[in-house]
């Protein structure tokens, strides 16, 4: 197989907290701690987690929008951990090959700026092409996404959500990137319009060849796109495989019970929800051993000492269970 | 376009202030058409201290000078230095507060250091200060008003740089490649003016308050230019034998002043969404 588009290598984000008075103990969030992954060319790797467990830093850690604290990325095998030490033009480059659309289309766009400045301004500052050049370009663009040449010259106040949300995949796209890290970008849209989002990135993906990292809360959404699944966990990937084997032999427990909480369309179908009791732990004071076991139900002596290791389970699945 | 018709049409402070604003400014630029007579050259003493009347309507001075003249010329100095050191402290202002709020770290600390003695000088003092040190002259005041009155702008553009700069569209002009500078000046400035112009307005009218006690003071417009305040310091000595010297003046910047804060607040009610609470 060849090299990984992109390789995420122990990547850690830890926020500092505000020293407390006449404290020495600097305190951390642990938002992002120790994860690896790898996307390869025209993949798709899906995120899942609930809320606060650090999708989304990673995702932002991974364009260096969040600064990571360990760890390194590599891009195409070089290393981006921190493009803002790269040359600038190499810096630009990178920029250009990794976008992101984001999961909120209200607070995407910059409410001050038409659609064309939107479209226009990224490609100038890459140097694409003439005027012509790039107005053709963003004609072709809201084609793509299904919007119309002469709603260029409005701003995004007039468009709708879904519209929004497609104006900020043709942003996303207007630089030929190779990776496009979407940040929920269907969570905060119409169901409706959700499966629309979806088919466009889908058809998108198929035309230009994209990797996408796929960042969700919603198992659901992640099975229509994804190839591979990575499942987090207070900041760790606690399972990561094809998004076959998760839907079929899940091995984490809590991937056990995300998938039970699918619903599933047909009411004569018995369900077995596994209901998980508590609240994710804060992620300043993750528990000792297993981050999971103040809430797994399958908890031992030995979750509570020892944590567990990422370890092969299978061919390309990975989780880190005691008991799995 | 047509909620923000409704939106003026519900502010009386905005209306009434702009309407004295834009008189005052009618005023200061036709003033040789205005003006009946010429301000310091038509100076009789045969009609010195004259009360208002049919051929002064508001008086002459002690040197015979028409009062009304001086008034609607004393606006030029009163509204141009207003408005051009307004402009100065709001460029130091967003300069300084857009940086501190976007870059952050010790460049913050220092900024906001500095904005905070800034505020704890009175600003009269500090402009009095400056003003001894380079001497008086309108330039002078020009120079000393411009650079004491930033420290609000600064503190405001700051705090809304802070909100601004976490929003997702900052995040992606990042990602798109935008440098820094760009993204101040085209994502997030262009987001916070509406508070920006609010304390602009308000600082039209400090600043033409600071420059009628320093001109008050012997220390601004230098006679026989005519300023209000300059007006209202000779005219001190005759205070109770011909009020109308003074009270013309002092009317026009209590007017003024008025005027410029009623558009402020106005302005502050239309643009700032928490307050919409008067608009059904």
């Amino acid at each position: 197989m060849s090299e990984p588009l992109l390789k995420v290598e122990n990547l850690k984000v830890h926020f500092p907290l505000d020293r407390e008075f006449l404290s020495l103990k600097k305190r951390y969030v642990y938002a992002v701690d120790d994860i690896s992954f790898s996307v390869n060319e025209g993949e798709t790797l899906g995120i899942v987690g609930e809320s606060g467990c650090g999708k989304t830093t990673a995702g932002l850690s991974v364009l260096n929008l969040v600064k990571p604290t360990g760890g390194q990325l590599f891009f195409r095998n070089q290393d981006i951990t921190d493009i803002s030490k790269l040359p600038k033009e190499e810096a630009l480059k990178l920029r250009k090959e990794m976008q992101i659309i984001f999961q909120d289309p209200y607070s995407s766009l910059n409410p001050r700026a038409s659609l064309k400045t939107i479209l226009d301004v990224p490609m100038k500052i890459h140097n694409m092409g003439s005027a012509k050049e790039r107005s053709e370009k963003i004609e072709y663009l809201l084609e793509k996404v299904g919007l119309r040449l002469e709603h260029a010259s409005r701003y995004p106040h007039e468009f709708s959500g879904g519209q929004r949300q497609r104006i900020g995949i043709a942003r996303a796209l207007s630089l030929n990137p190779s990776l496009i890290i979407g940040d929920e970008p269907v969570s905060a849209l119409d169901v409706s319009i959700q499966a629309q989002i979806i088919n466009l990135l889908l058809d998108l993906q198929e035309e230009f060849n994209l990797a996408y990292i796929i960042i969700a809360h919603d198992l659901a959404v992640v099975e229509h796109v994804a190839d591979r699944i990575a499942v987090m966990y207070l900041g760790k990937i606690v399972e990561q495989a094809d998004y076959k084997d998760i839907y079929t032999s899940p091995l984490h427990p809590y991937t056990q019970a995300l998938l039970s909480a699918i619903p599933i369309p047909d009411p004569h179908m018995k369900r077995n929800r596994i209901l998980l009791k508590g609240d994710v732990p804060s992620p300043i004071d993750p528990p000792k051993g297993c981050s999971f076991n103040t809430r797994c139900p399958k908890k031992k002596d030995v979750c509570e000492q020892v944590e567990p290791v990422l370890k092969k389970a299978g061919d390309g699945h990975y989780v880190s269970c005691h008991f799995a | 376009m047509n909620k923000t018709i409704l939106k003026i049409k519900n502010q009386p402070n905005l209306i009434i202030g702009g309407i004295i604003t834009a008189v005052v400014i009618f005023m200061a630029i036709a003033a040789p058409l205005l003006a009946p007579y010429h301000p310091v050259d038509d100076a009789d003493l045969m009609v010195s201290e004259e009360p208002p009347g049919s051929t002064y309507l508001m008086g002459t001075d002690e040197q015979g000078r028409d009062i009304l003249s001086r008034v609607i010329y004393g606006s030029r100095i009163s509204l141009s230095i207003g408005i051009v050191t307004q402009v100065m402290n709001t460029i130091i202002g967003i300069i300084l507060g857009l940086s501190a709020g976007y870059f952050g770290k010790w460049w913050d600390d220092l900024v906001m250091g500095l904005t905070n003695i800034m505020l704890s000088i009175p600003s009269m003092i500090f402009a009095l200060a400056i003003m001894a040190l380079i001497g008086p002259g309108l330039i002078n005041v020009f120079f000393a008003l411009g650079i004491t009155n930033w420290s609000y702008t600064c503190r405001i553009t700051r705090s809304q740089v802070l909100f601004t700069r976490s929003l997702d569209y900052v995040k992606a002009a990042k990602a798109l490649g935008y440098g820094d500078i760009r993204i101040m000046f085209t994502q997030i400035l262009p987001n916070i003016l509406g508070p920006i112009l609010v304390i602009g307005t308000l600082g039209v009218a400090s600043a033409i308050l600071l420059e009628a006690s320093l001109s008050f003071l012997g220390l601004g417009t230098q006679p026989p230019t005519p300023s209000w305040g300059g007006m209202l310091a000779t005219a001190r000595n005759q205070m109770f034998t011909a009020p109308w010297i003074s009270i013309f003046p002092g009317l026009a910047i209590f007017i003024t002043v008025l005027g410029l804060n009623l558009f402020g607040d106005g302005l502050r009610d239309i643009l700032d969404p928490h307050s919409v609470g008067k608009i059904k």
